[in-house]
């Protein structure tokens, strides 16, 4: 299926996630990780720390609700995996990113942003396997 | 106050992923799809994000303290070691063939479908499997 290239959409709404990410900075002194924030969730020392991430969950979750008050329309969203991919999917991005301590979001906008040598090593590895994985399945297997 | 930052960062990365198209797995597979139906849209997102947080995080970092008080926290870590390299090639993975990453399908799940409700718990079951691998005995990942 094919989708539309939209720069500007795009752009605008990367400059937004570096709002975001930044405010946390300012505000609360973190990074904002999405793998780190989720799985804080669940392992916590403290009750604090675990409310703040809840809090900045709550924040994401309601942000396409907000969308849809004030345009009438959710955002585009097309799933074309089977629900097993997705379950096979998440599995594996569960494992990964807490075995290399970050996403694109923790490795990507801020460690990149922050010139972190891992983050650098991390992004150009996770980029290069899915696109790997992604060929393998639509024009080895699927094709 | 550390809650309502939290909430609002989260709140403003999360109608950034909507607005930008990261929130829709369609765009993202065909983000990663550089042989077949290639949507290069999303390499701006991660641009635009990138060129905010790189000037945010320095603006940010001129203060003492963070707003709600506390310190600024950083990794520092600076090893490159196989969970960062392995992890980071299990997180493409997983991406490439559920189409989600947790940073977007944490504000999709707004949006109220199952499959995005199925990818989040199949990612905590990930997180999970992670510490148990971790626990097994003679296990050479640290806990």
């Amino acid at each position: 299926m094919d989708t539309l290239f939209t720069p500007f959409a795009s752009f605008g709404g990367g400059l937004l996630i570096g709002t975001g990410a930044v405010m946390l900075m300012l505000g609360l002194g973190r990074i904002f990780g999405a793998t780190g924030i989720l799985s804080g969730i669940f392992f916590f020392e403290t009750r604090d720390e675990m409310a703040w991430r809840l809090a900045v969950v709550a924040g994401m979750i309601l942000a396409p609700v907000l969308i849809f008050a004030v345009t009438g329309a959710m955002p585009a969203l097309t799933v074309p995996v089977s629900p097993a991919m997705i379950v096979l999917g998440g599995v594996i991005v569960g494992l990964g990113t807490s075995l290399g301590s970050g996403c694109t979001s923790g490795h990507g906008v801020c460690g990149l942003s922050r010139l972190s040598v891992r983050s650098m090593v991390a992004v150009p590895i996770f980029m290069a396997t899915a696109a790997i994985t992604v060929f393998l399945i639509r024009h080895v297997i699927g094709g | 106050m550390k809650l309502f930052y939290g909430f609002l960062s989260g709140l403003i990365f999360g109608i950034g992923i909507a607005i930008s198209g990261m929130i829709n797995p369609a765009k993202v597979l065909n983000f990663l799809d550089v042989a077949g139906a290639w949507d290069p849209s999303l390499a701006l997102v991660m641009g635009g994000a990138v060129i905010v947080t790189f000037i945010g995080y320095r603006l940010a970092w001129r203060r003492e303290a963070p707003l709600v008080g506390g310190r600024f926290q950083l990794p520092t870590s600076t090893e490159i070691d196989s969970k960062l390299i392995g992890g980071s090639a299990l997180f493409g993975i997983g991406w490439g063939i559920a189409g989600f990453c947790p940073g977007a399908a944490i504000p999709a799940l707004g949006t109220g479908r199952w499959e995005v409700a199925l990818f989040i718990v199949a990612v905590v079951a990930g997180f999970f499997l992670r510490r148990i691998i971790g626990a097994l005995p003679g296990a050479r990942l640290p806990q």
